[in-house]
């Protein structure tokens, strides 16, 4: 991905066109009243005929109705679609689980096919002894099931010099969350041995893919040995070819570029291979033109996901479902702020459940809507005690070029004809 | 975890050609490198049939596509400029990366002589060698790379020790709330389908 975010075309069409098709369903249902709404007094075609059988459907697909419902790319974002990001439908989701076939995908050579019989994954440099699995090998140690969230570093990035896309799947869709199946780093790790690699305190995995980019990066002992997965199942199925199949690497709570897909080597060394990944990208250049390096803890952050400007509010004014996600790589969610009046007050949301480690948590706030214009914003708290800046908070510290990691509170301006739009306010 | 590992014995040793074949990486100390060389003048030929459709002739970029030379001394402007020469802290990275993973769409075909070649180019480029320069794996560690000193580990838990707050003010925070930039001002959003005949 290149960086400008800065150069795009701009484009004639309305966004968002939904006030009036709102307007003209709500005149047919009040028409319908006086004798009795047809769909209830007049006998339906699937209450009379049948409906398709169980061998119609082998592997279904989301209903036909349900078709806004995907994955979107933003074509101005990069040079070509091969070495860029589409981005999750997280507008139109609910609760937690990210479905695997609209999970937002970033390539840097293309989504690979690597079926399983051409499978290898091996382990070598400072271990006592380089090791090649297959992939039955894999499956053949003891497994592990953990919900964690991947978001790319990049999440956000086009907001930090303003205002940009128009919608939460746009600002904030870089990002699934699944429940991995698979085999803990340590384990394989072990297998091969540690012995060779005398103090594990200074030492560093380098894991690379399997694909033309190789994407490796380095990875400090501690966090290899602590809870990283070496995962091929993904909410309880194969992963998808997008995502790395038929093995990649999952980092709980670290930047979604280090979750290494279609995982082919790893290679215990003495020092950071400082790889391209690490040093020309995922580095976050600060005003003064020095850069951090090795960003790698994706910090706490949340977002309204309805009402937003791709979930306008439709049914007028009464009672209102504000919901969002939240999440923070450096434990679980505590609680969510929720603020109608662009941050003067705050009132504390209702999480789904409890917040876990590394996870998606789903946050609620039911609201009576008066009708009147909303500054809607949400505050994730997490468990290092970690409050989500604003982002005036955040360029305060960093300035405006530092591409990665803005995990700034998201603003987003209810009119009174319930449509919403991405804005920052003083 | 427990104290002794236990060993499942699966897997296989991994043999000293499959290593060879894999284990491409190098390091910022020049761990890796392939004994080889290149010029400045091979690189160019090297660079205009490989490289330069994407990277431009003068390894300026064509289009959107990565720009790897220019942009000395603008990393504190507004725009900054990241190249090779203004932002990449160490020379291994590049023969690293190009050995691995260019040509975009034909990666690893390249000879290493070819990448010693192509990143000697690069350099000149970016006016960091003279243009008779060879690059070998002998003289690698002496280039200078303008940025070296430029980058500083991730230093959020003490730089941003005050977004951990004990109480997040809850009400009264401000006095008002003004609207300082619009999405739809920009309007650079991608069309919904469905809503294109609206």
């Amino acid at each position: 991905m290149t960086e400008s975010f800065k150069g795009m075309k701009p484009s004639r069409r309305q966004f968002l066109t939904g006030a009036a098709a709102a307007g003209a369903g709500a005149v047919a249902a009040g028409a319908a009243k006086a004798a009795g709404d047809p769909l209830i007094t007049e006998v339906q075609e699937w209450a009379q005929a049948t409906g398709e059988g169980v061998d119609a459907t082998p592997y279904g697909l989301p209903i036909q109705y349900e078709s806004d419902v995907v994955r979107r790319n933003v074509e101005w974002l990069t040079a070509d679609t091969i070495s860029s990001i589409n981005f999750t439908p997280i507008h139109a989701l609910d609760g937690t689980i990210t479905p695997q076939g609209c999970a937002f995908e970033r390539h840097h050579s293309g989504a690979i096919e690597l079926k399983k019989e051409d499978y290898r994954l091996m382990i070598n440099g400072l271990v006592d002894t380089p090791l090649v699995f297959t992939y039955e090998d894999l499956e053949r140690f003891p497994r592990e099931n953990h919900v964690y969230f991947c978001e790319c570093a990049a999440n956000t990035g086009m907001e930090w010099a303003g205002a940009q896309l128009n919608g939460a799947q746009f600002t904030h869709g870089m990002i699934h969350n699944m429940e991995y199946s698979g085999v803990s780093l340590r384990t394989l790790l072990e297998e091969a041995g540690l012995d060779a690699a005398g103090d594990l305190k200074d030492k560093w995995v380098y894991v690379e893919g399997a694909d033309a980019s190789s994407n490796g990066r380095s990875i400090p002992m501690e966090k290899a040995l602590d809870d990283v997965l070496v995962a091929f199942k993904a909410n309880g199925e194969a992963l998808r070819k997008e995502h790395g199949y038929p093995v990649r690497l999952v980092v709980p709570g670290w930047e979604g570029n280090m979750w290494v897909k279609w995982l082919r080597r790893i290679e215990v060394t003495n020092q950071a291979i400082e790889s391209r990944e690490e040093t020309s990208k995922y580095t976050d250049t600060l005003e003064d033109g020095t850069s951090r390096k090795w960003t790698w803890v994706m910090d706490a952050k949340s977002v309204v996901t309805s009402p937003s400007p791709q979930a306008p509010i439709k049914h007028g004014k009464g009672p209102l479902v504000i919901t969002g996600l939240a999440w923070s790589g450096r434990g679980a969610i505590t609680g969510v702020d929720v603020s109608i009046d662009g941050g003067k007050n705050w009132q504390e949301a209702r999480l789904a459940a409890p917040g876990t480690d590394k996870a998606l948590t789903r946050f609620y706030l039911d609201i009576e809507w008066n009708g009147e214009e909303m500054f809607l914003q949400s505050r994730a708290r997490d468990s290092s005690g970690y409050v989500q800046p604003t982002k005036a908070e955040l360029r305060e510290t960093r300035g405006l070029n530092s591409i990665y990691h803005n995990n700034c509170i998201q603003t987003w301006w209810v009119k009174a004809n319930g449509e919403a739009e991405n804005v920052e306010v003083s | 975890a427990p104290a002794l590992a236990e060993k499942y014995g699966l897997g296989r040793p991994a043999t000293a050609d499959e290593i060879a074949a894999w284990d491409l990486d190098v390091s910022p100390d020049g761990t890796g490198l392939p004994v080889g060389s290149g010029d400045v003048f091979t690189g160019e030929e090297v660079f205009a049939d490989n490289c330069a459709i994407c990277h431009g002739d003068f390894a300026e970029g064509v289009d959107n596509w990565p720009k790897l030379a220019g942009g000395m001394d603008t990393l504190n402007h507004d725009d900054p400029l990241k190249t090779v020469g203004s932002y990449w802290p160490y020379l291994s990275t590049t023969w690293d990366y190009v050995n691995r993973s260019m040509p975009f769409g034909n990666a690893q075909s390249l000879t290493p002589d070819e990448v010693y070649a192509i990143v000697a180019y690069i350099l000149y480029s970016n006016d960091l060698v003279d243009d008779d320069f060879e690059l070998s794996n002998e003289n690698f560690l002496d280039v200078e790379m303008p940025n070296a000193g430029g980058f500083i580990i991730d230093d959020r838990e003490t730089s941003e020790k005050h977004f951990w707050k004990a109480e997040p003010c809850m009400s009264n925070c401000k006095e008002s709330v003004e609207i300082t930039m619009r999405a739809a001002v920009l309007d650079v959003t991608p069309e919904e389908e469905g809503s294109e005949e609206v």
